[in-house]
């Protein structure tokens, strides 16, 4: 029984088609790489999952909430998925405590006492519990990001999606961060990212997709996709961003 | 009874409003034109820090903006004329304008000049530009053409405002509305239609500023 | 009748009728303030019909002079049945004319509030009420201080054309004063130095506040 269940998935921006029939099934304790070059809708396919992009046909289901051609529960959806970004887009006005506080407490009703708790659950997990009180621009890139984790996994989610959470952090920040999703990957998190890190997406992830114009052109177990290509695309791709 | 409207006594004066509407346009043309060219001249001075020039134009901008044009009106033509300084009507309101404006486009070319990349300069000079070459070429016209949506707003808003110079009997748009309400005792029909005009010449202003800015400022430095 | 006016006389006039144009700006800041966050709020609600017609609301209020509107306020009012004194008029025009201004300078702060800040919400499962609440106006509103201050100023110089309805606020006063005193140059150069008096010291505020926020972000 899988986790996500996407079937016929269909996108246009304008007259733009960015995703042309996507299928896909993710199931539970899944960690799924999403890679392909920019503008082949692997990020978009990402934040469909999630509702931030509407779709125009198709099917999404997560754990029993479903969208049909793009029409549903968002919120109940979303309630089961969660999302770390590129930039962290943490709420700069509360602290690294409030900004996970924040959804258990108006979405859920969670009371405070409670979701005071949870909060430092989850930034023990990413190895802040001491940065509880401390507001984002006193942090640095890795550990913002770390609270955005937080921050997403303070909502129990089902699945976690991550959008290239590494890319705008400086190379020596980087491996903290994935140090944190390795954790949730050997935990068994459900995970789909969209990544630049190929050497992570073969060493954490169970699946590969290679995304190339709207469409899943190949996908497979990474070690075997990434040591014996089966398309020239794909070839070409890992040969680009991983010489030798 | 609830009351009646009537515009058509106020219809029967349009050639009365129009030939008003037309002065208000034609103030507001010369005041944007010699307002803007002394917003440059201000922005100039106070970009450069030209002494003492960058100072007159600092407390220049600062008495203008913190002050209603109402009052610079009436100080321009009742006040001045005590020093021997004496205009007409409408003089005093285009020196109002062009006062009024020329304070607000110095602040706003100001900025644009100021958020010059230091790299567009520096490339300029390595190409061996003079000072009044870079000046012209790499940070008057990209300044302009970023702050031309602002000084189009505020020409609009100088345009609008020129409806309190009917005050000192210009006779401009408000000027003919009022003489038109006092004959027909329709003042809230007249208005009414006065305002409306006023809103149309916004309009028109507006579009007739982004299509000379697409043109001669923006066009060419894209 | 020849009354003899010493300067004195006239600052002290000046003074009596700049407390008007105090109130006046104070009560027009406040209600406009209060029905500005109306308007704000149905111009940036999911619903397209209240955002079409508070765009229109600033967009007439924007685009005319304020002296139309206190004339359509004035005579308006008296056509309903309304007795205006030029006090009411002044004050219920320049709170319509602050209120579309504050609207719509407090729409850009909230739109100046990134992108990623709706999505992170969004991601959150918060419903727009909620993200509005506690994530956007928050961010908005240490936006919206300093130009909220920079607006008081056009406020205050917007009480001048309220003499016109016949309100006797400081440009009034000053108008009457120089055709007493036959001393315009003096008189209408005090008038302006109340006004400075007023807009500068708020200018300068609104400066420093934009200037602290630029350097917190």
């Amino acid at each position: 029984m899988s986790l996500v269940k996407i079937a016929g998935l269909h996108k246009h921006f304008g007259t733009n088609h960015v995703l042309k029939g996507i299928d896909l099934e993710v199931a539970s304790g899944d960690v799924v790489a999403l890679i392909g070059r920019s503008g082949s809708g692997k990020s978009t396919l990402l934040r469909t999952i999630n509702g931030l992009e509407t779709t125009d046909k198709g099917e999404l289901v997560v754990d029993g909430t479903a969208l049909h051609d793009g029409k549903g529960d968002l919120r109940a959806l979303r309630q089961k998925v969660g999302m770390v970004f590129q930039q962290f887009n943490l709420f700069p006005h509360l602290t690294a405590g409030q900004n996970v506080m924040l959804a258990p407490t108006v979405v859920k009703g969670t009371p405070k006492a409670e979701a005071q708790d949870i909060a430092k659950e989850v930034l023990l997990k990413v190895g802040l519990s001491d940065k509880f009180d401390s507001y984002p621009d006193q942090l640095s890139g890795g550990q913002q990001q770390r609270v955005a984790i937080a921050r997403a996994l303070a909502m129990r989610p089902k699945v976690l999606l991550c959008d290239e959470i590494t890319s705008a952090l400086d190379p020596e920040l980087v491996s903290e961060v994935l140090a944190v999703v390795r954790q949730l990957a050997a935990e068994g998190m459900t995970l789909i990212m969209v990544t630049h890190e190929m050497r992570f997406a073969r060493e954490v992830g169970n699946k590969l997709i290679f995304m190339h114009h709207g469409r899943i052109h190949e996908s497979g177990d990474p070690k075997t996709v990434f040591a014996d290509p089966q398309t020239p695309e794909l070839a070409n791709f890992v040969g680009a961003v991983q010489p030798a | 009874m609830a009351y009646r409207f009537d515009f058509a006594p106020v219809f029967e004066q349009t050639g009365l409003l129009l030939s008003g509407a037309g002065f208000t346009l034609a103030l507001t043309a010369v005041g944007a034109v010699l307002g803007i060219g002394l917003g440059v001249t201000g922005a100039v001075c106070r970009a450069w820090k030209l002494r003492p020039f960058d100072r007159l134009f600092g407390v220049y901008v600062e008495a203008i903006r913190n002050t209603p044009f109402l009052v610079q009106l009436f100080f321009i033509f009742f006040g001045l004329p005590a020093l021997g300084v004496r205009m007409s009507e409408w003089q005093a309101a285009v020196l109002a304008m062009v006062i009024n404006l020329g304070a607000y486009s110095t602040e706003i070319i100001r900025a644009g000049i100021q958020a010059t990349p230091r790299g567009q300069i520096e490339a300029a000079e390595s190409l061996a530009l003079t000072r009044p070459q870079i000046f012209r070429h790499v940070v008057l016209r990209p300044a302009l053409a970023k702050v031309w949506p602002a000084l189009t707003s505020q020409v609009i808003i100088v345009m609008l405002g020129s409806a309190v110079c009917s005050q000192i009997a210009t006779e401009e748009l408000t000027f003919a509305a009022n003489f038109i309400q006092s004959r027909n005792f329709r003042a809230f029909e007249t208005y009414f239609v006065t305002t409306a005009l006023y809103f149309a010449m916004a309009l028109l202003i507006r579009q007739l500023l982004v299509q000379l800015g697409q043109r001669y400022v923006v066009g060419r430095t894209r | 009748m020849l009354v003899q006016f010493s300067t004195w006389d006239i600052v002290r006039n000046l003074l009596d009728a700049g407390k008007w144009t105090l109130a006046l700006s104070l009560i027009a800041f406040v209600l406009g303030g209060i029905v500005g966050l109306a308007i704000l709020f149905a111009r940036i609600a999911d619903n397209r019909v209240l955002q079409a017609a508070t765009k229109a609301y600033i967009e007439i209020f924007q685009g005319t002079p304020l002296l139309m509107q206190l004339f359509i306020v004035f005579f308006g009012l008296s056509l309903v049945g309304i007795d205006v004194s030029p006090w009411l008029a002044a004050a219920a025009g320049l709170t319509l004319f602050t209120s579309a201004y504050l609207a719509e300078i407090w729409r850009g702060c909230v739109e100046a509030v990134p992108k990623g800040q709706w999505e992170a919400s969004a991601t959150l499962a918060l419903t727009y009420p909620q993200q509005m609440r506690h994530v956007i106006l928050p961010q908005a509103l240490r936006i919206a201080i300093a130009p909220t201050v920079g607006f008081s100023v056009q406020v205050v110089k917007g009480t001048a054309v309220t003499s016109i309805i016949g309100f006797a606020e400081l440009t009034k006063t000053g108008s009457m004063l120089a055709n007493a005193t036959f001393e315009p140059f003096l008189v209408f150069g005090l008038v302006a130095a109340g006004y400075f008096a007023l807009c500068y010291p708020l200018s300068l505020y609104a400066k420093s506040l934009e200037r602290k926020f630029h350097v917190a972000r």
